[in-house]
């Protein structure tokens, strides 16, 4: 298949691309490939209860420099300001189409204006908030691959530094997808399933991303070279015990408070021994969202958890209940279970909270994700190489969770930098003039064989036992991601080490990775959705041990509460102001780090 | 579980494989029915039981934290509008909610195509589509010189 505009993934970046690069690229060939069905994929595919990133310009609410200081604040100092400012000046227009398309958006009876959560979030009545944008983005798309599962980026044949385009199978009928482009949007997801999750047994589906976020944002891209930035950002967030509740809505809109089981307000009573921590940034306001998991981890490690959401006292109207039910029946409809299921009526007692294993993604309030160049009108000379949006890998963009340091970008920014990346590949097609990409036959060749070798894996070794899932000469992409949750939890600072790892641990944690990397090439797959998973695995482990690698190089605790190096407890601004880089050199297997400078073009 | 399609409704019609977003909903080659192949990689979405024209899949909780008793099922009306809920305890209290989904006709949103194509020159601009009209302010903020 030939196109002009590849995009990967139709989540909120990709829709975004889609419709941005048909609005500049009428004649252009525009297509999307999706693993599942962009009708309900993606992160938001249940729904969402909020928008969280908006400026509210029109009614003078908040202005892009204000949303700079905020997601810097947030994540202790370290973000690309430039790509922020970016999302932030564009995202007010991409949310008001999203209003004229038909989003229920909630006003302010009085005011007229949209009703606020909190400073950047706004409220919606989002259970359809998917279906709406996959339609806007169908009628923008020459065409919409579904059920293709793209496990590698393509590379042109004189360019090393090129990208040409993608392959991947059908997942329904097996068939093999050679995608040729001249310009490639990824806007993958970001990665769950790293680490252990707290569920067991049937229950391991149940984490708070969603669980067909395999990494492919990532691994996706790291095979290309192309730089990646802050995947020691992992995120750990602070939930409603195992539905994974959101608190958000909770705590600014319905004025719910946290306490230990004891009914005290703990956070402040830490307040000096965070300061000793993080220094400076202790005093940001508001308390950035890691250091606040770090009270809480600190007072249940006190033992006096569990933690409550008090939630009693916020649902004194009819309307403030249904707004409690709507949060979790919009977009996590398993808490509204959990409550049924355990008899809980919010309005009558308290529920526990708890903080969630780490995931590795560069949407939300964390910004893992690929070097990206920056606005021409925005960024500092160093952060310029190319078109906004593009990695360090020659016509390959980035949008959502694949791109790195710009933050707190949620729906509305993702689909934001998926418009800045669409119009940015249009640009760049345009200007490569008809100068397409060459793809070698036998790159494409070998990948095919690569592809299906689970198949054929599961096919031979089958044959050698009678029956069951234990075999000697393959494992099962389930076993395989088992073995994965489990070292990356106790060695690369999960929930049962309390988050804490050391130099010593990450290094064992590498060792026990290359032999899983190793034993990834005898995966067996019985059909097709299995070598779907083979393939997510394949992606998720290149990602762990990109996380891996970045947390042994920051010889520091940027973000504690989110994870700890114990032989480096304190935050180092001396050393460690700057951007942990890497690239991944895929003929040998070397790991290349380095520090990036951080650039502070906001007061 | 925690999907699962009753025997007696489903008709093997194939909605819930063509959205299930995790490929987890297959159809049985013995009964010709849908089920949940994958229920660890269930994210308990409800995409499947939303889309499902029968009303024959529901979801039980999973079994390592929620106790059994309980339902929370839904009815998601596309041309009205609408998605409701009926939330039943395990202790039998029930609570329903009605919420909005879509203001606008489905199918009703203008492709970027219909609208007049930008000058070519646009391109090297910092401007989206739509701007500045869609920004609700009359100039694209940039940084102040100050900085």
């Amino acid at each position: 298949m030939d196109s002009d505009i590849l995009i990967i993934g139709g989540g909120f970046g990709g829709c975004g691309a889609a419709y941005e690069s048909r609005y500049w690229g009428r004649n252009l060939n525009i297509v999307i490939v999706e693993k599942a069905n962009i009708e309900r994929s993606g992160a938001v595919a249940q729904g969402l209860s909020a928008i969280n990133c908006y400026m509210g310009m029109q009614w003078g609410e908040n202005q892009p420099d204000d949303f700079v200081r905020y997601a810097r604040g947030d994540l202790m100092g370290l973000v690309r300001e430039d790509l922020i400012f970016d999302i932030a000046r564009h995202v007010d227009a991409t949310v008001h189409k999203f209003e004229e398309w038909g989003l229920p958006i909630l006003k302010d009876p009085k005011t007229g204006r949209y009703m606020r959560e909190g400073k950047w979030q706004i409220m919606i009545h989002g259970e359809s908030y998917k279906p709406i944008i996959a339609e806007a983005a169908r009628k923008s798309a020459s065409k919409v691959y579904n059920r293709i599962m793209v496990t590698h980026l393509l590379m042109d044949e004189l360019h090393s530094n090129r990208v040409a385009g993608a392959v991947g199978f059908d997942m329904r009928d097996g068939t093999f997808y050679v995608f040729r482009a001249k310009a490639v949007i990824v806007g993958a997801g970001g990665a769950s399933h790293i680490y252990r999750p707290r569920s067991v047994g049937e229950g391991m589906g149940r984490t708070w991303y969603a669980p067909w976020s395999s990494a492919s944002a990532y691994g996706l891209l790291i095979p290309t070279g192309a730089k990646m930035i802050q995947m020691e950002n992992k995120i750990v967030l602070a939930r409603f015990k195992d539905g994974y509740g959101p608190v958000g809505a909770w705590f600014l809109l319905l004025k719910a408070y946290a306490t230990n089981a004891y009914g005290e307000k703990y956070e402040a009573s830490w307040l000096d021994q965070i300061k000793s921590l993080v220094g400076k940034y202790a005093d940001t306001q508001p308390m950035p969202t890691c250091l606040r998991n770090h009270a809480m981890l600190e007072e249940m490690k006190a033992g006096k958890g569990p933690i409550y959401m008090q939630t009693q006292e916020s649902l004194d109207t009819m309307e403030k209940e249904e707004t409690g039910w709507e949060d979790f029946l919009d977009m996590t409809i398993s808490q509204a279970v959990v409550w049924a299921s355990q008899n809980i009526d919010p309005k009558e007692r308290p529920s526990e909270l708890i903080t969630s294993e780490p995931y590795v993604m560069g949407s939300h309030a964390t910004c893992s994700g690929a070097w990206v160049s920056g606005p021409e009108d925005l960024a500092p000379e160093d952060y310029q190489w190319g078109y906004n949006r593009m990695t360090t890998v020659e016509g390959l963009f980035g949008a959502g969770d694949t791109v790195g340091g710009s933050a707190h970008k949620f729906s509305s920014g993702s689909f934001t930098e998926g418009r800045l990346a669409g119009k940015s590949a249009v640009k760049y097609v345009k200007d490569l003039q008809g100068d397409a990409p060459q793809v070698d036959e036998a790159q494409i060749k070998k990948l095919k064989e690569l592809i299906f070798r689970p198949l054929e894996n599961y096919k031979v070794g089958r044959n050698e036992i009678v029956a069951g899932t234990v075999a000697p000469s393959y494992i099962s992409p389930l076993q395989g991601l088992q073995r994965l949750e489990k070292l990356m939890d106790e060695y690369a600072g999960g929930y049962s080490t309390f988050y804490v790892t050391n130099e010593p641990l990450l290094n064992r944690g590498l060792e026990l990775l290359d032999m899983l990397k190793e034993d990834i090439e005898h995966l067996g797959a019985e059909n097709l959705h299995q070598l779907q998973r083979a393939w997510e695995l394949h992606h998720r482990i290149l990602t762990a041990e990109a996380v891996t690698r970045h947390t042994l190089f920051r010889q520091e605790t940027r973000w504690p509460g989110y994870y700890y190096r114990a032989d480096h407890p304190k935050l180092d601004d001396a050393e460690w102001h700057v951007f942990t880089a890497s690239e991944y050199d895929a003929k040998t297997g070397d790991w290349r780090m380095s520090k990036l400078p951080v650039h502070h073009i906001i007061k | 579980m925690p999907t699962y399609t009753d025997m007696t409704r489903c008709d093997g019609c194939g909605e819930c494989v063509d959205i299930c977003p995790s490929d987890i909903m297959h159809i049985d080659p013995v009964n010709r029915r849908s089920y949940n192949i994958e229920p660890n990689f269930c994210w308990e979405c409800y995409a499947c039981v939303k889309a499902c024209p029968q009303q024959a899949i529901d979801v039980r909780g999973y079994a390592d934290f929620v106790p059994l008793g309980h339902k929370v099922r839904v009815l998601r009306k596309e041309k009205k509008g609408l998605v409701f809920w009926k939330v039943t305890f395990r202790d039998g209290r029930v609570k329903e909610f009605t919420f909005p989904i879509r203001t606008t006709p489905w199918g009703s949103i203008k492709s970027p195509s219909a609208y007049e194509a930008p000058d070519p020159s646009e391109l090297s601009s910092p401007m989206l589509a739509h701007e500045p009209a869609a920004l609700k302010v009359e100039t694209l903020p940039t940084l102040p010189p100050s900085n």
